[in-house]
């Protein structure tokens, strides 16, 4: 028999999921294909859901989604070897429901929201892979699986198939990732009981905490460190870009370990028991390296199309909303009796240079270039800016113009005047 | 032809965790799969669909969840599939459940006469090997454990030819219909279920049974009442560790390797060496 659906939805992750859930609820026959076993079983994220792109998709998501604790405090940490400088925001607006962003795990939240599209009467199907996408001229016509008579045919295909996006580089949408534009991340799940949690991370009940860091942790690369507290786990985690990884030879795992015995690191891990470790690709290439979001018959959204905001380490919310946002072109055009052609499709680009997802990565767009090419934003400034704090926080006999001077000579020394100032434009152009 | 097969939905021990407090097994996050033991059941009972033509019927006694596990075996080709799911079954030991499971398969005969039941050998999450022998026992099924392979099955004259692996050897039996066979592990390879299997898997209305439909009606037979057996005590052994020894020898001809390893060992057993000798006189 001929499989036929007005769409399908290759992944089934948060872009993926929104899409699904999005055509589903308005009534479409909506295929969904997941290579992993169930739902979330191959996705990986720090991870944190951001209330608003979801609330836009299932207003009452708090009753029912499995969320581990709400965020109260954010910490930014800048590390040197033995030191971090950082700053902490920490408020009672985010101790107030509506609550603002959780911690999530995402096996847990990636099952319940495939669920919500199979009861909005989607067909979920797993253990199946995508191999290629079919063709009727230039029109895709819809896909074939690893599985035999494994032809399924759609009005319109969805590609939510993950950062790699096999698809859409076999299809020719878009080149391959580069190692520059994409960051390896690994990551830990650590057991450790709420209470202790809870005490340690100054918390009560659900609240949470999230630390973002950079620094010496990356031993030069660039890249971040995270560690989130989850209801009864820590999750700490580290990313870099491909292209640094293997220039500098460091195997992830082991960067990952010398990040855990950092003194401000390690006594927070204290008395935690391994629970997971994960490893995943973060699209880094930012709006330069997003390629067409659509063409005849096809969208892509989410990681696929490279939607991450990886100054503000966003990048699940992107791709609900351009998840949404594709879902709801199709309505759309559907309802108007337009056909899913490339001329129609370009309402889903437009819906989407008007969202936060395009001026966001708009707004940031200089900076994953920016920060390739000075690396001392990475290595010199973590280690100034300790320096700097050690010199004005302790008392050793010296008068403060001294310290002042002495900070302002450790500066110029490493950086220069012109360089200081290079880099102080480079960034400001950059943030703009 | 009418084949049952039964399979449980179990945790994936591969990926399970103790709880450092409480000890108990953290089912939390652990995916649920079919027992692997089960699934060599189901591809034999498809083999012989394949040859001879049958209904095969899935059959699974757990918690709602569990339905995954029949649509799986859907997709590999069964025709329907029975979940006998109540609360009334919980904390059921091997006894309450075979109980339950062969006033279910009474309940299938009767709509569809049943000629064949597969078991997996065992599960991997209570390693008994009692529930296929406690439903023949109660259904008055011919009994045929650690089968490797049906040879043929007979429906004129209503007889089955099989081999059991047996201690030293393989036996070729053969017995009559109805009969309960428990399936051998790695004695065939589970088939990849076809785009059109997995649509149906998806599609298939999978019959969810209470405690009434499956025909219980004295409920001292299952869940807690029904089990004699309890779980008095739940621990995890502390795990051994030895540290290995990397021992270092000047020459590398194997007779030289060959002595300082026995002389290490002669060392650190000093009583290897009267042993060693005794046997040698």
């Amino acid at each position: 028999m001929r499989e036929k659906f007005d769409a399908i939805v290759v992944g089934a992750g948060p872009a993926g999921n929104a899409a699904a859930y999005t055509m589903a609820s308005a009534g479409m026959s909506v295929l969904q294909i997941e290579r992993g076993e169930t739902p979330g079983s191959k996705n990986v994220q720090g991870a944190i859901l951001y209330a608003d792109a979801l609330e836009r998709i299932i207003p009452d998501f708090r009753d029912e989604a499995p969320l581990e604790r709400y965020l109260i405090e954010q910490r930014f940490w800048m590390l040197s070897d033995d030191a971090y400088v950082g700053s902490t925001y920490r408020s009672e607006a985010f101790n107030r429901p509506p609550y603002n962003r959780y911690t999530i795990v995402r096996a847990q939240f990636d099952k319940w929201f495939s669920k919500k599209v199979q009861e909005a009467g989607g067909l979920v199907i797993c253990e199946t892979t995508v191999r290629e996408l079919m063709f009727d001229g230039d029109r895709v016509a819809g896909v074939r699986t690893d599985r035999e008579g494994g032809a399924i045919y759609a009005d319109l295909v969805v590609l939510a198939d993950g950062v790699n996006s096999t698809l859409a580089v076999k299809a020719g949408f878009h080149p391959e990732l580069k190692p520059k534009d994409v960051a390896l991340a690994v990551k830990e799940t650590l057991f450790l009981a709420p209470e202790v949690i809870e005490q340690r991370f100054n918390l009560k009940g659900e609240e949470g905490v999230a630390i973002e860091m950079g620094g010496n942790i990356t031993q030069g690369m660039v890249g971040t460190g995270f560690l989130y507290t989850n209801r009864e786990t820590l999750t700490i985690g580290v990313g870099c870009l491909l292209s640094d990884f293997a220039q500098q030879k460091i195997p992830p795992y082991v960067l990952l370990e010398q990040m855990k015995t950092h003194p401000a690191i390690r006594p927070l891990l204290e008395g935690t028991e391994l629970k997971e470790y994960v490893a995943h690709l973060i699209p880094e290439g930012g709006y330069n390296a997003i390629p067409k979001l659509y063409g005849n018959g096809w969208m892509i959204v989410g990681d696929s199309a490279g939607l991450v905001n990886s100054v503000h380490r966003e990048g699940s919310n992107l791709a609900m909303t351009s998840g949404r946002l594709a879902g709801e072109t199709v309505i759309e055009l559907r309802a108007a009796g337009k056909a899913l052609n490339t001329a129609n499709l370009a309402l889903y680009k437009r819906k989407m240079d008007e969202s936060f997802v395009m001026k966001d990565l708009k707004k940031y767009r200089r900076l994953p270039d920016v920060l390739h090419k000075n690396p001392q934003f990475f290595t010199a400034y973590p280690e100034l800016l300790n320096g700097a704090m050690h010199q004005i926080v302790s008392v050793d006999g010296t008068d403060k113009k001294s310290k002042e001077r002495e900070v302002r000579r450790s500066f110029g020394q490493r950086r220069g005047l012109f360089g200081l100032m290079g880099d102080a434009f480079k960034l400001w152009r950059a943030f703009e | 032809m009418h084949i049952v097969v039964c399979i449980k939905q179990v945790p994936d021990s591969s990926q399970i965790r103790v709880h450092p407090v409480t000890n108990t097994i953290m089912r939390q996050g652990v995916p649920a799969i079919v027992n692997p033991y089960d699934l060599f059941a189901l591809e034999e009972a498809l083999r012989l669909k394949d040859v001879y033509g049958a209904h095969v019927t899935v059959l699974c006694m757990g918690p709602p969840q569990a339905e995954a596990a029949l649509r799986k075996a859907i997709s590999f080709g069964a025709d329907d599939a029975v979940l006998v799911t109540d609360r009334a079954f919980a904390g059921s030991d091997t006894l309450a459940t075979s109980f339950a499971l062969a006033s279910t398969i009474a309940q299938i005969n009767k709509n569809m006469a049943i000629d064949l039941v597969f078991c997996g050998k065992q599960t991997i999450d209570g390693d008994t090997a009692q529930v296929g022998p406690g439903i023949a026992k109660r259904l008055d099924l011919q009994l045929l454990t650690y089968v490797s392979q049906v040879e043929t099955v007979d429906t004129e004259r209503r007889d089955i030819i099989v081999q059991r692996r047996a201690e030293g050897g393989v036996q070729v039996l053969k017995t009559r219909l109805p009969c309960l066979i428990t399936m051998l592990e790695g004695t065939n390879e589970m088939r990849f279920a076809t785009q059109a299997g997995i649509f149906r898997a998806a599609r298939h209305p999978v019959k969810i049974w209470d405690k009434t439909a499956a025909g219980i009606e004295d409920p001292a037979k299952i869940g807690l009442k029904g089990s004699p057996t309890v779980v008095s005590k739940v621990f995890a052994p502390k795990p051994k560790t030895i540290k290995a020894e990397l021992i270092t020898c000047e020459s590398d001809t194997p007779k030289d390797l060959a002595v300082t390893l026995i002389a290490k060992l002669l060392t650190q057993n000093p009583n290897l060496e009267t042993a060693i000798g005794k046997g040698a006189r």
